[in-house]
This record gives structure tokens, sequence and C-alpha cells, in this order.
């Protein structure tokens, strides 16, 4: 219909029609969120008293949602029409100005590198003050600071992962398993033979990366999906058996009271020894907060400054020309299972650091914090940065992360829904719905392009486009 | 022996609602070759379909005779849930075609992760469960006080998916809409240019593979007359083990495979240990991927070069 | 023959099924040291399945594919795992359908080619962390055998851009040039000159000489296009489904009747016909 009406007479006869036709969609689309919403949201079930359950109908809210839907068609509808005509209206004007499409992309680059990078970075280590401040006090700033905290250990998380997925091109789906290997060692060490957490630190890392290893070897010759889909079943093994081995693990319950973090063997205790005795402030509990922050974002920093070095060494540049041709780098004389491993095992390794830190932050680990879901967002801040892009990794932790915890302060929420809308439930609602989003609009990331490893004569920045996404 | 009847009944029980799952990953993998991470989730939207019907028509409508009430139930749960497997397809994989090969995969994990969500703040995080439907059992024999049973319930769900995948077959096998699918299977572009149109194509297979699921749906809910809105994960990736082993791409081997994960699961958990009967199926999928990639029935993939 | 006397690999009896079809029929053949030696024969004749078992891509059903080093060491190519040919053997090939890294840049695709002799240099990564002078030193020479390979291909001046984003023929010698930086003592090329105009196949030809001649390298390649066969091979093998027809110097190839049948596809009768006209 629109190509007829396009072809006939691209201005005039259109108008009305177009109207009609969004209006039309609208309809249609109503019509489907009826479907959609017609047993499943309209009735809900509830227990009655005698235990059976009833059924309570919503007509008011699904009346609401197709109105929603219905407006939310017509406006895309239009906005499309609109668009469209747009450009018939460009192309027949003139060339089309198809470079300037391309040379966005370069200009956003660098300023994110110029500017971009140093005002994160400055953000991030002035973080603790600036909420103090923000706050009023110290302790005011708790909130901020423990979301902080989260933030930077998804974002450690999310470049251990990017060496695995955006360097080397391996799906991933498991990742959790080594960060829970990472807590469950710290936990362990630290309850059965009272080792410090510096001692742990280490341990965790390695033992990740021994078990990346172990995992990786058998699975890693499989492509695309099919690893990807090992790799979770194996999280997911991990996940059970850690629930399971109730011996070891004391399973479902968890492991509590694993030793707090010290700074550097002193406690933060109130009284003498203590970290606020020895360097006489008065004590507040804040001080352990602002310490593990300031441990974490180093933790996320090194692991940044590694992933950086081991781009530019031989290394790196095997993982990343594996990602884009395993058959090529077969012929170049690349022993490609030993290159995977590698990436695999370092990816673990550092996912094992941050499981340390996640244990001695958290005084408890259970096996519920390692389920698939962390893995889906680990993963999901890795593509929705850009895969391969530091700084892009960095803000979709933040977006990813930070952005539902926004939630928890929409109390004008209440005010519309009444008083017992919790807009916290919809907070995994929104996230899913925003990983659809954000990879429908874009499908590379938010950094898509490539950065050289090493330059002959002048740095310039690599197109997406170009880049392969890996099949392994 | 007696143990090891009853569990072979209650395993291909089981198994059957594991096969109707897989078909829809298996045929969504064969057309587009992505891993459809929303059809266990799929799948438990179905179950509470299938429950809220269920109760609309016996405590609202007064249907009073069972079995009419579960034809009309799976009927109803069907187009349902077909009309979800339209619109998910059609939002979040559509526009995604032919781009980066991850990002369909994100987005059906985040499609996987709002459609649990949603069903939570729909209808609350508590399992909702529902007096047994149908307990009638058939005794088939009794030794040393120890009945092997088999029951209506478990009759039930075996006729219908043999009928229904029956039916299926003659569907992908018969019509043109089979063909297309096996055309887009092999090249899309081709079969593009030989006039076949391939998003509807694909619409379709979406519509199939979630009809199949509302089966499974039902037939879970009957089964076991509990749903929760976190019942799609687990189920949804033994149903891709199922089709992984069988050999993706393949419909009987879905079918087979999620007989076979079926009775490993219902076996190991009598015999060796019930909590460690996921462990079991998730170790199957690892050793079948490494040792048999290309499954019980799939044609082996061959290196280009 | 310079190829009977000092072969740099000797194909005997090589054999490769699939399923039922046999690509590859006994096929024996040798390829000289300081040869241009071309594998030429009708579409589905089995060159690069050939080329495949060669380079470790495929295991062969039978045979044996023995690659001579200059100073004696023998290599059996068809029990080394695949990365091993290109590492120990030297044998470094390319690809009918071009397989460069794409989104990285030329320079780095000449330097994933050294990885080998960097990863040694970089202690296996640790050396390369922190740093050390014996590693920068080799990754300066790594960075300097690449611009020699660019000037020669006439790439310097796209070093620092994507792969990807160089027209055809340049990705066609870019992709040789890589090889190249492997340091094989066998190149084997599949295809170079499809696609490319007369100019750059004449550039192409001018290569692959140079190859031979300044690099001691033995040049093995499949082609259809038969003027870069005739003017540059010292040897031509002719296959037809998976046998070998003809064995020779390109003028030898050029005059038999077999060849000319096998490209023609006429039946046996027509053979005589034809040998009578040739004057064989």
């Amino acid at each position: 219909m629109t190509a007829y009406h396009n072809a006939v007479s691209p201005t005039a006869a259109a108008r009305p029609s177009a109207l009609v036709q969004a209006l039309r969609e609208g309809a249609v689309a109503a019509l489907v969120m009826l479907g959609l919403s017609f047993p499943i949201l309209l009735f809900r079930t509830d227990q009655g008293p005698s235990l059976q359950l009833v059924l309570t109908p919503r007509v008011g809210l699904v009346a609401t949602l197709c109105a929603l839907a219905f407006a939310a068609r017509v406006l895309v509808h239009l906005n499309a029409v609109r668009r469209e005509r747009a450009a018939a209206a460009r192309a027949a004007n003139a060339r089309t100005v198809a470079k300037g499409a391309e040379a966005a992309p370069g200009a956003v680059a660098r300023i994110m590198g110029t500017i971009g990078v140093p005002l994160f970075l400055g953000m991030a280590i002035t973080f603790p003050l600036l909420a103090s401040l923000a706050a009023g006090s110290l302790n005011g700033a708790r909130y901020w600071i423990d979301l902080g905290i989260l933030i930077l250990t998804y974002v450690m998380l999310g470049w251990g992962l990017n060496i695995v997925v955006g360097l080397a091109g391996l799906l991933d789906l498991g990742y959790v398993a080594f960060y829970a290997v990472g807590a469950y060692t710290y936990a362990l060490l630290s309850t059965t033979f009272g080792l410090s957490f510096w001692i742990c630190l280490p341990v965790a890392g390695v033992l990740a990366a021994f078990w990346g290893i172990i995992l990786g070897f058998p699975v890693l010759r499989l492509r695309g999906d099919y690893l990807a889909i090992v790799t979770l079943a194996f999280g997911e093994i991990i996940r059970l058996v850690l629930i399971n081995w109730v011996e070891l693990t004391n399973g479902g319950a968890g492991i509590s009271s694993i030793p707090r973090a010290t700074f550097f063997g002193i406690p933060f205790e109130r009284g003498e020894g203590g970290f606020a005795a020895t360097f006489g402030l008065p004590f507040n509990a804040m001080h352990r907060i602002v310490f593990l922050y300031y441990l974490i974002l180093v933790l996320a920093l090194v692991t940044n400054a590694v992933t950086m070095r081991l781009r530019r060494l031989p290394i790196g540049r095997a993982w990343e020309a594996l990602r884009e041709d395993e058959i090529a780098c077969r012929s170049l004389g690349i022993n490609t299972r030993n290159t995977k491993l590698t990436a695999f095992s370092i990816g673990a390794g550092f996912g094992g650091f941050a499981g340390a830190f996640f244990a001695v932050r958290q005084g408890f680990v259970s096996p519920e914090s390692f389920n698939f879901l962390e893995s889906a967002i680990i993963l999901s801040v890795v593509v929705l940065g850009g895969m391969g892009s530091q700084f892009g990794v960095a803000i979709a932790a933040v977006v990813m992360v930070g952005g539902p915890e926004l939630l928890r302060h929409l109390t004008f929420t209440k005010a519309i829904f009444g008083a017992d809308f919790d807009p916290n439930d919809y907070r995994l609602l929104i996230f899913g719905l925003a990983m659809v989003v954000m990879m429908v609009w874009r499908p590379r990331g938010l950094i898509a392009h490539r950065d050289p490893s090493i330059v002959l004569k002048e740095r310039k920045a690599i197109s997406g486009s170009l880049v392969k996404e890996g099949n392994g | 022996m007696e143990v090891f009847v009853q569990q072979l009944i209650n395993g291909l029980t089981l198994g059957s609602i594991y096969g109707l799952i897989a078909i829809g990953y298996t045929m969504v993998f064969g057309i587009i070759g992505m891993v459809n991470f929303a059809h266990g989730d799929v799948f438990m939207v179905s179950a509470f379909i299938a429950l809220i019907f269920f109760l609309l028509l016996t405590t609202w409508l007064g249907v009073s005779s069972v079995a009419i009430a579960l034809l009309i139930v799976l009927v109803l749960a069907m187009a349902m849930t077909a009309l979800w497997g339209w619109t998910l397809e059609r939002l979040a994989y559509r526009p995604l075609r032919g781009s980066f090969r991850l990002a369909p995969m994100i987005s059906a994990i985040g499609v996987s992760i709002f459609l649990s969500n949603f069903v939570q703040v729909a209808q609350g995080a508590r399992n909702k469960a529902v007096p047994p439907i149908i307990s009638d059992v058939i005794v088939l024999f009794e030794r040393d006080g120890y009945a092997v049973a088999l029951s209506y319930k478990q009759i039930i769900i075996m006729a219908v998916t043999t009928v229904l995948l029956t039916a299926f077959w003659f569907v992908v096998r018969k019509t043109s809409l089979g063909r297309a699918q096996r055309a887009c299977e092999q090249d899309r572009k081709m079969a593009a240019l030989l006039g076949i149109d391939v998003d509807r194509t694909i619409s379709l297979t979406f519509v199939l593979g979630a009809a199949l699921a509302a089966v499974a749906g039902t037939m879970y809910f009957l089964y076991y007359g509990v749903v929760g809105f976190s019942d799609g994960f687990v189920p949804g990736v033994k149903a891709f083990t199922a089709a992984v082993l069988g050999g993706i791409g393949s419909l009987p081997g879905a079918v087979l495979g999620g007989l076979i994960i079926g009775l490993v699961e219902t076996l190991w958990s009598a015999y060796f240990s019930i909590e460690y009967k996921d462990v079991a199926a998730f170790s199957i999928l690892a050793i079948v991927l490494v040792f048999m990639p290309s499954g019980i029935l799939g044609r082996p993939e061959v290196e280009k070069v | 023959m310079r190829w009977e006397n000092d072969p740099i690999l000797t194909v005997e009896h090589l054999r490769m099924r699939f399923g039922g079809l046999v690509a590859v029929n006994d096929l024996s053949f040798k390829v000289g040291r300081r040869d241009v030696t071309a594998l030429i024969g009708p579409n589905g004749a089995g060159k690069t399945t050939v080329f495949n078992c060669i380079t470790g891509f495929y295991k062969p059903n039978e045979g044996m594919l023995t690659l001579r080093q200059t100073d004696g060491d023998a290599h059996l190519l068809e029990r080394l795992p695949g990365h091993r040919i290109a590492q120990d053997a030297r044998v470094a090939r390319t690809f009918q359908n071009i397989r460069l890294f794409s989104g990285m840049t030329v320079l780095e695709n000449l330097l994933v080619a050294q990885h080998n002799t960097l990863m040694q240099a970089s202690g296996f990564t640790l050396a390369g962390l922190f740093g050390l002078p014996g590693f920068r030193n080799a990754e300066k020479a790594a960075v300097e055998k690449a611009r020699h390979w660019l000037e020669k291909i006439n790439l310097i001046d796209r070093a620092d851009d994507p792969a990807g984003d160089l027209p055809y023929g340049d990705q066609r010698r870019l992709e040789i040039a890589r090889a190249m930086c492997t340091d094989p003592v066998l190149l084997c090329l599949d295809e170079p000159a499809a696609g490319l105009n007369p100019r750059e196949s004449q550039e192409l030809n001018t290569l692959l000489l140079s190859v031979r001649n300044d690099h001691d390298t033995a040049v093995l390649l499949i082609e259809h296009d038969m003027s870069v066969v005739m003017q540059i091979s010292d040897h031509v093998i002719v296959l037809d489904y998976g046998t070998k027809i003809a064995d020779g110097t390109p003028e030898e190839i050029r005059n038999d009747p077999r060849v000319i049948a096998a490209y023609l596809g006429v039946d046996d009768e027509e053979v005589e016909q034809i040998e009578a006209e040739v004057g064989a």
C-alpha cells in the first residue's frame, strides 16, 4: 500500500491515507495487545479463602494498555511516513548525503576518547567525596557508595568477560561460574583456614583461571551458539553442585560470617588496633565501605590495564584474529585451541578476583547469587557496551546496573498507581525490555568502532561494520 | 522391575512435554540459526494461560465436564500463545535479522527476562496450584505391594502429543508452508528470489513453535497442577538439550531427544539422586555437544575452507 | 626434471573421500624446490581438496605428504595438526575466498602472521606484559618485515586502514604478503588471480616470481587463468576427477591431448581426432 502510494504521488494523495493507515495499524496493535493480555493480565489469580484460586478481573489495566499500544503504533507509523517522505524529497532534490552518517560515529568516538574517559575516571575516583558532599555527610552517602561498588563490580566483570567475548569472540553464558568459584574460594579458605583476604585474592583468581582451563578444554572447539549453551550448562552445573554439596558449601543456606576486609591487616573496628585508632580518626563504619569502593576501583582498573596491555601483545592480537577468522589463524600457524584457552582462563581469572571481592564485601555467599541471570546481565553489559570497547562496557554497566536502581526513587508513581505500587518490582521487567530495545536500537553496542592495536603512521578508528563478532 | 516400568511411564510422559518444547527450538534454529532463549518462557506463559482459562471455564462459566474444559483450554492456549510467539518475533527478533550474530541472542535473553518478570508482576510471585484435575489411574500390574500405574493424565498427555505431532508433521512435510520453511532453511536469499515470503514463513515458524509450546504448557499444567513464573528456564534448557541431542534442525530428533531426556531424568531420580537430576540433564547436554555435536539424527556440519 | 631430483613436497597415493564421493584418488606428484608449480583442472577436479590436505585442513584417508626442508629435515604433513604445518613445516597458504582479518588493519594482519616468532619473543606474554627490551626489539623487527612487504605490494600508504576496506585486488596481494610473513618454504595459493584485471594479474606474476627468486620459497598454485599459469609456471600438474592426467612443463601440457579433452569435455574417439590435429 505505502509503496503504491509513494510511487503514484509522493506528496498530495498520500496525506489522508497515511492517517487512515496509521489508525488502522493502531487498531491492529490494540487488538494484538488485547489478545496478549487477554487471559494473563485481565485475570489475576489469587488464593481465595479456601485455598482455591480465584480470578480477579482487571479491565481498566488492559484497556489502558490497549489504548497505549494504539497511540504508540499510530505515532510510530506517522513518524515513519514522515521520515520516508522526507527521504524521498531529499532523494528527489539532490544527491544524498551518505558521508555524513559515516562521519558522525567517528566524531563521537573522538570526543569520547579525549574528554569522556578522563572525565569518567575522575568521576570514579572522586565519587565517594562527591556523593558525601551531595548527601551532606559521609554516612548519608552510604547508599550511593554502595551503588558505586555494585556498578564497579559489574564493570570489572564486564571487562573480564570482554576478553572472552569481545576480544576472542567466544560466547560464554556461564561466566558467573568463575565468579562463584572466586567467591567460594575466599569464603571457604577464610572460614575454614582463617586465611586473610590478601592471600585468598590471588588464590581465587588462579583457581578460577584453572577452572576456566578445565571447563574450556573440552568445549572450546565448539562453535557459536553451541559454545554458549555448553557454557550455560556448566554455569548451572556449578550452581547446582554448590546447592547440593552441603558438606562443603552448606548448600542453599550459604556460607555466612565471612571475615570482613581489613586495611592490609588492620581491621575496620572500633577501639585499639582498629583502622580509625591507628590513623587517629574518629571511628566511622563508613571507612570500610569507602575502602571497599577503592578496592574494587583498583581491581577494575587493574583488569582494564592488563587487558589494554594484552591487546597490544601478540596474544591479544591473536585473540582478535581468532574472532575475525579462525581458519586463517590456523593457516598462519596459530595454535587456536591454546589461544582460546588463554582468553578463557584469563577472563575467568578476573571473574575469580571479582568473586573474592563479592564475598568479602557481602560477608555472605549463597548459590542464588550465581544464577543465570547474573551471567545474562554481565554478557549484556559487554554486548551493549560494544564488544571489545573497554569504555563502552563501563558506560553500559552504569546504564544497565545503575539505571534500574533509579526505580527505587520514583516515589511519585505511588501517587499515580496507588500506595501498594512499588516501582522496584518492575526492575527486572524493565531490564529485560531495555535489553531488547538497546539491541534493536544499536545492535553493535554503544561504542562499535575498534581501535587498532598498533599504528605505523596514523591512528584511525575502524568502523564496527567491518569487525567480525567471531563464531566460537 | 516394577519401579523401572513405572519410571519408564513417567519418563515418557515428561519426555513428550520436553519433545513438544524442543520442536520450537529446533525449528527456529533450523530456519534462522538462532537459539530462541525465550522459548522456555513462552512455554511458561502458556501454562499460565492454560491455568487461567481453566479456572475461567470451571469456576466462572460453570463448564462441568473436565474433558470439554481441557479441550477448550488447549485450543485457546495454543491460539493465545501463538499470538505471543508472533508478537515476540515481530518486535524483538525481526528488526535484528541479518545483523550482528549476537544481537538476536541478547535480545532473546532480554525477552526471557521480560517474560518471567512480566508474569511475576501480573500474577504474583507465588506458585499457583489447583486441586488435581484428573486423578484416576489404571493399575497395570501389582507385585510385592508395588503397583505399576498408568494415570489417565499420562494417557491424555501421550495421546495428545502423538495426535498433534502427527498433524504437525503433516503440516511441515506436505503443505506449501513446510516446503517454504525447508527452502528458507537451505538458503533464505534464494528462497526470497523464488517468490517465497521469507518474513511470513519465519513468522509462521515462531507461531507453530509457540503453539506446540502451548500444548506442552497445557499438559504441564494438567500433569503437575502447579505453575510458577520461574518454571520456564529449566524445562527450556532441558528441551534445548533434547533438541541438540536429537540433532538440531531435525524434527523427529527433537521428539526423540525429548523422550530420552525425560527418561534419563526420571530414571536418574529413581536410581541415583533426585537432587542431581538437573545436573544429569545438563551434563548430557555438555557431553553430547562435545562428542556428538550433530546429535543422533542431525547432519554433520562440514567445515568449509 | 628439477622437481624429480629435488622436490620440496612429495605427494604419494593421496586419497580423500567425502561420504561416497572420492574427491582425490591415488594422486602422486612432486613439487620442485625452486619452482612455481601450477595445479590446474576443470571445476570439481579436486584441486582445493589437495590443497586442504597439504595445509592440514583435511586429514587424507590414505597417502603420504612429505615436506623436505633444505637442511634435509622431513615433515609428514598428514600427521601434523593444522597449525603445526605452518609453524614447523613452514607451509603457508591463501584462500579461494579471501580470508583476511577484515576488522584489523593491514599492519595488524601482517603482525598476526608473525605470531609464533613474536610469542616467543614476548616470553609467552610474560616478558611482553612488562615491556622488556627483548620483546620491543622483536616487535620492531616484525614491523620492519611488515613494512618491507607493504612496500613490495604497494600498500604502505594503507597500512593503518582496515583490511576489509581495501579493494579486491589489494586484498589478494595482502593475503599473499601475510602468508609470506610466516617465512614459508612452500607457499600455496588458491586461485590468486581470480577476479583480477589484466594489470593486477601482471603485478601478481611479478610478485610471485619475486617470491620464488628473492625469498627462496617454492610456489604451488591453483589457477584457472591460463595466462598466469603459462607465463610463470615451471611445472604444471593437471587433475581431472581427482586423478592426475598430465604432469610436465607448460609446453608439454599445452600440447597434451588428454588435457585438451578434459577441458573441452570430449569422448575418446574425438581425443584421437584431436591428437591427430595437434600432431601428437
